[in-house]
């Protein structure tokens, strides 16, 4: 049984539908990576499977339960934490206050998450009284994914974590997925960097025109050359 | 004896007289501003939109305060204090429910259908007009004291004249130092309170971080709603209660929140003191304070009876001034809130 089963995906914002027969399968403690050129629903399904945009026809199933179409606020205590791509801190809040508001429909003793997200991103640790809009990208994007880790999810969904920054930056967020999900985390990314990501993903999905054009492991994507020719750009 | 050296050495007169009618003029009005303010920021900051029934909705929290003191008389005798101050905080109460029901019949609705905020914002106006029309029909056009009998008067002596401050002038003060001190502690170590500002801050990651919107919503129009009845109580309280009580306030309030940042109840605070402060010292008369400087002045130089920077009539003009210059040169307000929008 996967962790997570989005079959046949169909949805979008109103007008023509964006996603046109996505699925994703994720089993729990997996890395999953989407990737695929502008415009071919990497977020959306990731916004679809979060309860931001409305499922018309396919079934997402996580842990088991139906979850298609259920309210962000629901899916928080399903087990499902989603890290935005932009905008994703509260920029006049604290870095503390910032993970204290991920922990916000938690009414249980959280202290040890909090050392445990410090512990991950030990540079946030020393800036946990600084409002988070006042950090550099790199470290906001440690504040967005720690603030997403403190509900304890089974899912960790991520818009974009590198998008935009310096490659010594990208690095450190990669090593740091990493690590999460070696503490027990299944991991759902979408990312523009896609062969450093493909690298590090346990299941790769690659997407064109709302559907899946590929999928398979992580490293049998990067050695398809089919997909090496289309979507990771030249060789390296 | 250095300091009464320094007493001494001032014009007594003139000072007291500008303590009086320049310095706690300012606070008394700034603190009403200010109480007024807080629900105006937290309501834009949080549900986007411009509240403008504010000013009314200080009005008819004191028309309860009024109905309430009608019912029970006795109450104030009790403990000595103003009869309608004591039964502010039910009149509060009142008129918080009163605005979480206007939220569910007018502004909800729209929320949940996405309108465009300038919808809202005429609904807004809609409800203002509509509010005005009720108060007038229920409480007529007249002006009406809020207690019978006259006001204690609190004089402390200061150079051998006296500060002068009436009770709900001092409980205005007091009470509008307690609600800072409170909504601090609210903000910075409630978990509702942090939630409130996590949803002005970025109201999609809030929702996504699991926060209920309805909460943080009705506790927005709880706070909103009985610190404008506070407001509009203690300001009949000091002068009378009429229909248009606040409305009149309501321009310099929204400067107040402006000036102080939308969505920063702290700025808000500080909005509405700096505001009554500046309406009041603008249309003070500085002649009284200049006079004694005469001697030092040169012959031709004739100080005028009155020496105001603007007539009393033409008071409105300061925060309509305030509010365009931040508009200007300081969009976010001084506190850096949210932009103008």
């Amino acid at each position: 049984m996967s962790l997570l089963e989005m079959t046949d995906i169909h949805g979008g914002y109103g007008g023509a539908n964006i996603l046109n027969g996505v699925n994703i399968s994720i089993e729990a403690d997996e890395i999953g990576v989407i990737v695929g050129p502008n415009g071919a629903g990497k977020s959306t399904t990731l916004k679809a499977l979060f309860g931001l945009l409305r499922v018309s026809q396919g079934s997402i199933v996580f842990n088991g339960g139906p979850i298609t179409n259920f309210a962000p606020e629901k899916l928080v205590r399903e087990g499902l934490s989603f890290v935005p791509q932009e905008f994703n801190v509260f920029p006049t809040m604290s870095v503390h206050e910032n993970l204290e508001m991920g922990a916000y429909i938690r009414r249980d003793d959280f202290r040890h998450l909090l050392d445990q997200v410090y512990g991950f991103f030990p540079p946030l640790k020393d800036k946990r009284k600084q409002p988070a809009g006042e950090l550099s990208g790199g470290q906001r994007q440690m504040v967005a994914i720690g603030r997403a880790l403190m509900t304890e999810p089974r899912l960790l969904l991520l818009d974009e974590p590198t998008a935009g920054l310096s490659p010594l930056y990208m690095d450190e967020i990669f090593d740091r997925i990493i690590a999460i999900n070696k503490s027990g985390v299944g991991i759902l990314m979408v990312e523009q960097n896609a062969r450093q990501a493909l690298a590090i993903a346990h299941r790769g999905f690659v997407l064109a025109t709302g559907r899946n054009r590929f999928t398979g492991t992580g490293a049998e994507l990067v050695a398809d050359p089919d997909v090496a020719k289309s979507f990771l750009g030249g060789g390296e | 004896m250095g300091e009464t050296g320094i007493l001494a050495a001032l014009p007594m007169n003139e000072f007291v007289f500008f303590i009086n009618k320049g310095l706690l003029a300012g606070l008394i009005i700034g603190s009403v501003y200010a109480l007024g303010a807080v629900g105006v920021t937290l309501i834009a900051g949080i549900l986007r939109f411009s509240h403008f029934p504010h000013g009314d909705m200080m009005t008819a929290g004191a028309f309860f305060a009024l109905i309430l003191t009608a019912i029970f008389p006795t109450a104030g005798a009790l403990i000595g204090l103003p009869t309608p101050f004591v039964l502010m905080p039910i009149a509060m109460a009142i008129t918080a429910l009163f605005a979480i029901g206007i939220d569910r019949v007018f502004y909800k609705p729209l929320r949940t259908a996405n309108v465009k905020p300038i919808v809202i914002v005429m609904a807004s106006i809609g409800v203002m007009l509509m509010m005005q029309g009720l108060i007038r029909l229920f409480g007529g056009t007249e002006a009406r004291q809020m207690e019978a009998g006259s006001k204690d008067i609190y004089k402390i002596p200061f150079g051998g004249r006296d500060i002068i401050l009436t009770e709900p002038q001092l409980l205005l003060i007091l009470f509008t130092a307690a609600v800072v001190v409170a909504l601090h502690f609210f903000l910075t170590r409630s978990r509702m309170g942090k939630a409130m500002r996590a949803m002005a801050d970025n109201a999609d990651l809030a929702r996504i971080s699991g926060i209920s919107t309805d909460h943080v919503v009705r506790t927005t129009w709880v706070i909103a709603g009985s610190l404008a009845a506070a407001a509009g109580t203690l300001l009949a309280l000091d002068v009378s209660l009429k229909p248009d009580l606040s409305f009149n306030a309501l321009l310099p309030i929204f400067a107040a929140a402006i000036v102080g940042g939308i969505g920063k109840p702290f700025g808000a605070i500080a909005g509405g003191l700096l505001v009554g402060f500046t309406e009041t010292l603008a249309v003070f008369n500085w002649s009284v304070l200049l006079r004694p400087l005469q001697p030092f002045m040169p012959e031709w130089l004739e100080l005028p009876q009155k020496l105001a920077f603007v007539p009393t009539e033409y008071k409105i003009v300061i925060p309509f001034f305030i509010l365009i210059a931040v508009l200007i040169w300081r969009p976010t307000g001084i506190f850096k809130g949210s932009l103008v929008k």
